[in-house]
């Protein structure tokens, strides 16, 4: 109850505000009219109320809601909520808003109807009531109720005699015994001026309710009424005013003129343009290319078109081939790569039907870069080299019109039980020496590939050279420091004893001189009857010997960074020795002799040095444009020379042409390491790493003009690998189109 | 002597060249309207052959635009309009702040618009040129009138493009261009010939797009600024070459017929026309009324030697083609709802099918589910209810395959539920060494008239893949391991030899044996290819380094190829057992 009773106060006091207002707006009769509304405690009947709500205004509709609406909340809304109270204070007032238009029309009607009706109107009202008479029984006034709630009385009567407060000890328990019991305690409203409950007749409900809806209070009020239209199309006889017309009217207007005047100036000088026609032409299409004419085409540039998208293949389809389907690695590499590596933007898949396939998520991705590349990529003409590979290759002589050169291993010379670094022919063409790490030198027969005569020597062999000269039989051995001169003696009587002599003409010359870096030294001994005649004494460990043609000289290799004394040439019959060099002019690989003028090749790393030895100065500097010579060979004519590499070339030098290889080769694979000439035949060869050993067909012309002819013939293989050392040395047969080579894996190889 | 020094980089290519940037500032224009102009003119980046001279000898990486592109574009009557236009938006902000709506409202009276007709023009100056050019733009615009029109761009974009890409379609089947169809996994390409131009489209799936946030949607949208007004005007001169009224008309009997029955169902004529052009149903309304077509036969020339074979093939070609255009010719098709309707409709009636479908699935369906002509129905789905007896029922990928096989495939592979044959790009022409499916092969024999028993063609077929395992294989060895083979054989000998010689060494007594001697059968074509073959080898010895270089990098895309081609027929053997060993086990 208290909670209504100050809901009941705030909403007295709002209704207090607006009649404050409407107060000092009010007019007599509006007064009168309040006074009738008393009926709701009179008892009036709502007939004579309704009479009075003809001719209402808008304050009596507010006074009619301050009343009856904050009565009726009383019970109705309270028990629902308070909130809910004010709204429908709230609709109410905005019901009530909309009134006052039409009720003013009404008036107005009423005003021209006649002033007459009105004024008798207005005197009866005043005869009736006066605003004093609110509230009959209480005469407190209009003041909040609470200021009684102390007294055992809540006001006076007209008498002054004081009205107590019915007894009411009703608490919630009866409240709510009431509201149950009572059919009508929804009807039931306290009066807080006589602090006594009132039921609210039907009427009255309806009326509350018809306020509540915002409809007019009286049901017979027609809201609707034609209306009488003041301003018409008619033409009255009347003028509605008779007011003269005011000078204003006859008088064009100033600020309209001035506005006008300034759009004029505007549109004058280009400012406001006029509204352009809307032409329709911007989405009408034509006939564009009825007339073509070549002007435009010849005029516009260098255009390269865009390339087209390349078209979808089987990987795209919805339903592709199993086999076009990533397995789980593809997949997964798929996924790993950068997505600029991969083979497809996409992933194949594999749909059962056309309705479970779903849009693809990159589709306007896809569009877009190419719209990209469309307008950002730099374009660029590109030939695209359109040969056939079989074009490119060199037509070459046929391998089988350069015949002879060995196409077949027929022989494998075994015996040595570490690799042979080097062999050598006899000039005889019938034995073959070698020289191997085991400490030891093999003589073979050729043909049988006999070991004829095993002489150890102790010591790695780093080379073997067999004397050249037919009418000797002599090997020449490099070890350590020592150079060995050997007459194996497997010859007819006559050559051995040539070669005996040889070797013992030295006796009758003077004794050596004493150059002291070399020592000759007489074999003896057991030595003596392996054959081994001399021994030459380096000072440094020997590398290669080398005969000149002639057989009588000897040029061994002691390879040094460091000094001069790195070749020695040593003169057999004469047994003497001397240092062509006086300077260092870089690593000494091998020398070689040319077979028929006095020159001396010497193959530092990277060049060949040919010295004139009679005029002892040096006559060409040949570049072999590779990183490390290993071997070289020189033409039995004498003007060519091929140089083998550790970086895998072979360079044909031709000397009369120029000082720089006339051909690079590179067929080999790994390093190579022994190159050789025949001696007859138009052949050349190369030992490689790689294991193997290719021939070559090398044919030099008489006729300066033109160059040799270089064919590879054949590619001999046969040498196993080992220690990643392959074939190791090379030689031709010196009559034969035979070769034989001899490698790491401690063979030699005749290849027929 | 004296004389001035020549400045660098003041003459050759540093000349021609122009950057980015400095063209930009050359055309005064900001760097997106610059991108605009690009677009709509078809100015690219060029490559310049020395760049380091074209950039001054700086390395940096910049874009290098022709100056003569440039100096090409300040003419452009369009960059005007770019300014114009610049200068209204300023205008409108202004009116805008200054909250005169007068002057808004005479602003955007007055906005200023251009045209592209003369860029089209330039930059296609033959109709030819034009055609070439069409396949993104006909990307671009059927990829357009798929977007939901939700701001991405202007509604009148995607309605424009909607109207164009009908056109197009409807062109399509009027010539009867259709020439490949191909379902991916990314959507549906096709291909037509017009004016003897191969044109491929790619249309997307009928989904909404779940629209990337990393994607400028500027640069699309003047990309399709220029192509729709391409599109157009290539659209005009089609439909006139075929004596089609543009904008297209429907056939007045075709439109009565749609008129009278769907008047009803539909709110406003002038918006279902645009659905009922769209529908693919009806045919067009030409000028000339012509009652038919009249088919041009190729003339006879009197000819001699080659160019009667070629003739020969050429007229052969022909008939097929002209075959292929009826392929449908007589069949009447009903479309499930399932179906992808627009797609199929369209193909279908290139071909000179008749298709209808569900009423209530799109307008212009022109006749009933029930209907006894109907000779196959596409379904999309693993059964149906109630089937009628007098037709196939098949799934679409039936329609998509026969367009590419030319011929009417046999039905029994594609009935409902059936596990679908692989789907095959058309597009993919197999050069010999190349991996042919064998699906391929089937679809070839039967192309060729060829109808084997069903086994038997299975049986032959894995043949053939062995056949082409074989032969790939060989040819590999070939390559690589013929030097290999020599050396077995030496190898062998070297053996035998050891042995000897073991027992040479070990025992004294050899133990001497005299076996019958065999004949080594001497393989002479096997030895004369071996010579070749090493012949061959020795020649790429003696190459020069550059066109050794270059041999090399040919033989190795050569084998990389085969290499390929091998592993997919690994794969698909590989499957092939799979299948047959669960085949097995399942009986």
């Amino acid at each position: 109850m208290e909670e209504s009773s100050s809901g009941n106060t705030r909403r007295s006091e709002e209704m207090k505000k607006v009649r404050q207002k409407t107060v000092k707006k009010r007019s007599k009769e509006e007064e009168e009219e309040e006074q009738d509304e008393i009926f709701n405690f009179n008892k009036k009947p709502a007939e004579e109320e309704e009479d009075e709500d003809l001719s209402d205004s808008e304050d009596s509709v507010y006074s009619g809601l301050e009343d009856s609406g904050s009565d009726s909340d009383d019970d109705k809304e309270e028990e629902e909520g308070d909130e809910e109270g004010s709204n429908d204070d709230k609709e109410e007032e905005d019901g009530l808003k909309f009134e006052p238009k039409q009720t003013k029309q009404v008036e107005r009607e009423e005003e021209e109807e006649g002033g007459e009706r009105e004024e008798e109107k207005k005197e009866n009202e005043y005869e009736r009531d006066s605003s004093d008479e609110e509230d009959i029984r209480n005469t407190v006034g209009n003041i909040p109720m609470e200021w009684y709630k102390d007294f055992p009385h809540i006001g006076y009567d007209l008498d002054g005699k004081k009205i107590y407060k019915p007894i009411r000890n009703k608490d919630e328990l009866d409240d709510f015994l009431d509201k149950m019991e009572n059919p009508d305690y929804w009807r039931t409203v306290h009066d807080k001026q006589t602090g006594s409950d009132i039921v609210l007749s039907d009427e009255q409900v309806e009326l509350v309710n018809r306020l509540q809806r915002g409809q007019f209070g009286d049901i017979n009020f027609n809201e609707h009424q034609p209306q009488v239209e003041f301003f018409s199309s008619d033409l009255m006889i009347h003028p509605v005013t008779n007011r003269p017309e005011h000078k204003r009217s006859f008088i064009p207007s100033l600020v309209e003129k001035e506005k006008v005047s300034k759009l004029v100036h505007a549109i004058k000088m280009g400012w406001i343009k006029p509204r352009r026609q809307d032409d329709d032409s911007r989405g009408r299409y034509y006939d564009l290319w009825a007339s073509e004419d070549a002007s435009i085409l010849a005029k516009h540039r260098m255009h390269l078109p865009a390339p087209k998208t390349p078209l979808p293949g089987h990987h795209e389809s919805y339903n592709p081939p199993p086999e076009y389907l990533f397995t789980d690695e593809e997949r997964a590499l798929w996924e790993q790569q950068d997505p600029s590596d991969r083979k497809f933007p996409f992933v194949p898949r594999k749909f059962s039907s056309l309705r479970q396939v779903p849009a693809f998520s990159r589709f306007i991705h896809e569009r877009f870069e190419r719209c990209l590349d469309l307008y950002l990529c730099p374009r660029q003409r590109k030939m695209r080299v359109n040969v056939n590979p079989e074009d490119l290759i060199p037509k070459l002589p046929k391998p089988k019109d350069l015949q002879p050169f060995p196409t077949t291993q027929s022989l494998v010379y075994r015996g040595h039980s570490a690799l042979v670094r080097s062999i050598s022919v006899s000039p005889s063409g019938q034995w073959l020496a070698s020289g191997s790490d085991d400490g030891s030198v093999r003589f073979w027969e050729v043909c049988s590939s006999r070991c004829m005569k095993t002489v150890q020597v102790g010591g790695a062999v780093k080379s073997v050279a067999w004397n050249p000269n037919p009418s000797v039989c002599l090997l020449a051995v490099a070890l350590d420091c020592l150079v060995l001169i050997l007459s194996p003696s497997l010859a007819d009587r006559q050559v051995v004893s040539s070669s005996e002599r040889l070797l013992a003409g030295h006796q009758e010359a003077e004794p050596t001189e004493g150059q002291g870096a070399v020592t000759w030294i007489e074999g003896e001994g057991e030595e003596l009857n392996q054959g081994i005649r001399l021994k030459i004494q380096h000072p440094k460990a020997v590398h290669q010997v080398v005969w000149h043609a002639k057989g009588d000289y000897l040029a061994s290799v002691m390879p040094d960074h460091s000094s001069h004394l790195q070749v020695f040439i040593h003169q057999v019959s004469r047994r003497r020795s001397q240092n062509p060099f006086r300077k260092n002019k870089g690593l000494v690989q091998c020398v070689s002799f040319h077979p028929v003028r006095p020159y001396f090749f010497v193959a530092t790393q990277r060049s060949v040095r040919i010295y004139n030895l009679v005029k002892q100065e040096m006559t060409k500097k040949l570049q072999a444009n590779s990183k490390w010579i290993s071997s070289i060979a020189v033409h039995p004519g004498g003007d060519h020379v091929i140089c083998g590499s550790y970086d895998c070339r072979l360079s044909w030098f031709d000397l009369d042409l120029s000082t720089k290889p006339y051909k690079m080769l590179r067929h080999h694979k790994r390093a190579v390491r022994g190159v050789a000439y025949h001696r007859h035949y138009p052949l050349f060869a190369s030992a490689s790493d790689d294991g193997s050993v290719i021939v070559c067909h090398g044919t030099v012309y008489n006729d300066l003009l033109q160059n040799p002819l270089i064919v590879p013939v054949k590619v001999l293989r046969g040498h196993v690998i080992t220690h990643d050392l392959g074939v190791l040395d090379v030689t031709f047969h010196p009559s034969q189109p035979w070769i034989f080579s001899s490698g790491a894996d401690a063979t030699i190889r005749l290849f027929t | 002597m004296g004389g001035l020094q020549k400045k660098k980089y003041e003459r050759g290519s540093a000349t021609n060249y122009i950057t980015r940037n400095k063209a930009r500032k050359k055309l005064s224009l900001s760097l997106p309207d610059f991108r605009r102009l690009c677009i709509l003119k078809g100015i690219y980046p060029h490559e310049p052959k020395h760049k380091k001279k074209v950039n001054k000898g700086s390395t940096a990486a910049r874009t290098f635009y022709l100056l003569k592109d440039i100096r090409f574009l300040l003419h452009e009557p369009i960059v005007g309009k770019f300014r114009d236009y610049k200068v209204f938006v300023r205008k409108l902000k202004r009116a805008y702040g200054k909250t005169e709506w007068s002057a808004v409202e005479r602003l955007k009276e007055n906005k200023p618009t251009y045209k592209l007709d003369h860029i089209i023009k330039e930059r296609y100056p033959s109709f030819i040129d034009a055609l070439r050019d069409i396949d993104d733009a006909l990307c671009m615009c059927f990829l357009f009138s798929t977007f939901a029109r939700t701001g991405k761009c202007h509604v009148q974009t995607i309605q424009l493009c909607r109207r164009l890409t009908v056109e197009w379609m409807n062109f399509v089947i009027a010539s009867r261009g259709l020439r490949k169809v191909f379902i991916s996994i990314k959507g549906i390409y096709y291909q037509a010939e017009a004016m003897g131009q191969l044109i491929t489209w790619l249309v997307p799936y009928q989904f909404s797009h779940d629209h990337p946030t990393d994607v400028d949607y500027r640069v699309m949208a003047t990309f399709t600024e220029m192509y729709t007004t391409l599109l157009g005007f290539v659209n005009f001169r089609l439909y006139h070459s075929l004596n089609l009224l543009y904008p297209p008309k429907l056939d007045s009997k075709s439109e009565t017929e749609l008129k009278e029955e769907d008047e009803e169902d539909y709110a406003m004529n002038s918006e279902s026309y645009l659905e009922k052009l769209s529908a693919l149903s009806a045919s067009l309304a030409r000028v000339v009324s012509s009652a038919e077509e009249e088919e041009a036969e190729l003339d006879q020339f009197p000819t001699e030697g080659e160019d009667m074979e070629k003739m020969e093939t050429r007229e052969k070609e022909e008939k097929v083609l002209e075959a292929q255009k009826k392929l449908f010719h007589g069949l009447k098709f009903f479309l499930n709802r399932e179906a992808p309707r627009e797609s199929l409709a369209f193909v279908i009636r290139c071909f000179g099918g008749e298709v209808s479908w569900d009423k209530s699935v799109c307008i212009g369906s022109t006749y009933d589910m029930t209907d006894e002509t109907i000779t196959h129905q596409i379904v999309d789905r693993p059964s149906i209810d109630k089937q009628h007896i007098n037709r196939y029922y098949i799934q679409p990928q039936w329609v998509y395959d026969c367009v590419n096989a030319k011929i009417l495939l046999p039905v029994e592979d594609y009935f409902l539920g059936v596990t679908l044959p692989p789907h095959l790009s058309p597009f993919v022409e197999e050069k010999d060494g190349d991996y042919v499916p064998p699906e391929k092969l089937k679809i070839m024999a039967l192309q060729r008239g060829e109808k084997p028993a069903q086994e038997q063609e299975d049986e032959e077929e894995e043949e053939d893949e062995e056949e082409e395992e074989g032969e790939d294989e060989e040819e590999e060895e070939d390559d690589d391991n013929e030097e290999e083979d020599d050396d077995d054989e030496e190898k062998a000998e070297e053996t035998n030899l050891k042995k000897m010689e073991k027992q040479r060494s070990q025992g004294k007594s050899l133990q001497v044996k005299v076996t019958p001697g065999k004949m080594k059968v001497e393989d002479k074509t096997r030895l004369d290819q071996e010579e070749q073959a090493e012949e061959k080898r020795l020649a790429i010895m003696m190459m020069k380094k550059k066109e050794k270089y270059l041999y090399d990098k040919i033989m190795f895309g050569k084998k990389r190829k085969v290499r390929e081609a091998n592993k997919l027929a690994a794969k698909r053997k590989a499957h092939d057992d799979a299948e047959k060993s669960k085949k097995k086990t399942r009986k």
